[in-house]
């Protein structure tokens, strides 16, 4: 079953053309890592899929619901808002730069949006959240604020706020670029933890070991176009283009 | 001075404090969510909207206070002799009573709240622009209405920046009250003036000053504990 189909996508800024044309799909219990080089439109690939760009052309489908279409006089259209928002709900992004809730407890970090969007009771929200933390290691910082754990133990939080609200998906843009270098194992520990519970992920990295040791499928991007895309043994082995060759030797190196 | 007459001062000027803090309390309870609006509507992203909020901030940060006092104790009268002015707004102020004590306090308060909302309002747009696009966009990846990420995820941390700026307007509040004085406004100020030749001393100035600077020091030390206890995340 397909989680996520991208078709011919396409968004600029201004002149310039940050996609183009970009199309894959994701399916179910896939894990797919996209790297490239910086500007390359990994990062707004993602924002268009969790819709904090607005794309221009091209169509979107995630979990079976059409998000982005074409309509019969091929204008670019999208779903409307509570169509919009369900599937908002159905995916989950972890930000680069965490972006937790500053003024939040690390437990009302992760119970806010399940108590306020989902309407769960907060209880329930909470003995969840005690569930997640502890999957993360977390289960003794449910009382601290973000201000007072680490980059990587702020980027656990923000996997487990993601998480509290079950999506279908899990997106993550480069999550651990802010971290120290140190700091970045246990976060990629995380992540294939679940990618082994069968998580439907898309990570946006330059980890470039741990995108061919934990993902199914790598999307190799340059200037906005999808250049190559296979699997890890493919991409990372002899038979891979030149670019994709030179990309590597220089993070090799 | 006698201990007598001292005492005989100081019960009255007493009176006189209900109504400083009268002005005091409704123009923070007023000028405070006014302000918050007004804010709001300068980020507007309808362009007419946000000049038109940008003209009347600047028309009451760049005149004073004073004489947006006299203009507002002045304008009912003047408004109604005006023979272009809309009827809807004639019969509604034709009843008033410009020569009673409400009158005059009520076109106080106005005044002293347009002002202080234009002040409150450029503190807290600073506050909401100060707060990282991060925050919003986590709030709308976690399914968040606008509404509630206003006011779940935006205000609360806000409402800690502006505390510090806030209390120094709040602060320049309580000294500002005196401006009614010159109105007349029966206030603390206006009777510590009328007492001056009465007793032929400067006693009552200094009764007044006293006042002005124990509520100010007050005020300082409550905001300095607010923001204190606003200190357990950075």
């Amino acid at each position: 079953m397909s989680m996520l189909d991208v078709k011919n996508l396409s968004k600029s800024f201004g002149d310039l053309k940050v996609l183009k044309d970009t199309t894959f799909n994701v399916e179910k219990g896939e894990v797919v890592a996209v790297i490239g080089p910086s500007g390359s439109g990994k990062s707004t690939l993602l924002r268009c899929i969790n819709q904090l760009e607005r794309a221009d052309g091209g169509v979107i489908n995630v979990c079976g619901t059409d998000m982005l279409i074409k309509d019969q006089k091929g204008r670019t259209v999208y779903a409307d808002a509570k169509t919009l928002r369900n599937i908002r709900l159905k995916t989950g992004l972890v930000f680069q730069n965490f972006n937790l809730f500053p003024h939040m407890t690390v437990l009302r970090n992760i119970t806010e949006a399940p108590v306020c969007v989902l309407k769960e009771e907060r209880s329930k929200a909470q003995e969840k959240a005690m569930q997640l933390l502890k999957k993360m290691g977390l289960e003794s910082k449910d009382k601290s604020y973000p201000c007072e754990l680490s980059g990587g133990q702020q980027q656990r939080v923000s996997i487990a706020r993601a998480l509290a609200l079950n999506p279908e998906i899990l997106f993550f843009d480069e999550p651990t670029s802010a971290l120290d270098p140190e700091l970045t194992g246990e976060i990629l520990k995380v992540i294939k933890e679940l990618a082994k519970d069968g998580m439907t992920m898309v990570i946006v990295t330059h980890e470039m070991a741990f995108a061919r040791d934990v993902a199914d499928k790598v999307i190799f991007m340059e200037n906005g176009s999808i250049v190559e895309m296979g699997a890890p043994e493919q991409l990372f082995g002899d038979n891979a283009s030149d670019r994709v060759k030179q990309f590597l030797t220089r993070f090799n190196s | 001075m006698t201990k007598e007459q001292l005492g005989a001062l100081f019960s009255l000027m007493l009176q006189y404090v209900v109504p400083t803090m009268k002005i005091f309390c409704f123009t923070l309870l007023w000028s405070i969510p006014l302000g918050m609006i007004v804010a709001l509507l300068k980020m507007c992203g309808f362009k007419p909207i946000s000049w038109l909020t940008n003209i009347y901030i600047l028309i009451m940060r760049g005149t004073p206070l004073l004489l947006q006092l006299i203009v507002a104790q002045h304008s009912v009268p003047y408004l109604l002799k005006w023979d272009k002015c809309p009827s809807f707004i004639h019969s509604l102020l034709d009843g008033v009573d410009i020569r009673s004590s409400g009158y005059t306090f009520t076109m106080l308060l106005i005044a002293f709240v347009l002002n202080y909302a234009a002040y409150f309002a450029e503190i807290f747009r600073g506050g909401i622009e100060a707060i990282p696009k991060g925050q919003y966009e986590a709030a709308s990846a976690l399914g968040f209405s606008r509404l509630q990420t206003f006011f779940r995820i935006i205000l609360p941390q806000v409402i800690k920046r502006v505390v510090p700026a806030s209390s120094n307007e709040i602060i320049t509040l309580v000294k500002d009250t005196s401006l009614a004085s010159a109105i007349p406004y029966m206030e603390i100020m206006y009777i510590a003036k009328k007492q001056v030749p009465t007793y032929a001393s400067l006693t009552p100035l200094f009764m007044a000053g006293a006042f002005y600077f124990i509520f100010a020091t007050v005020l300082t030390l409550v905001f300095g504990y607010i923001e204190k206890k606003l200190n357990y995340y950075k």
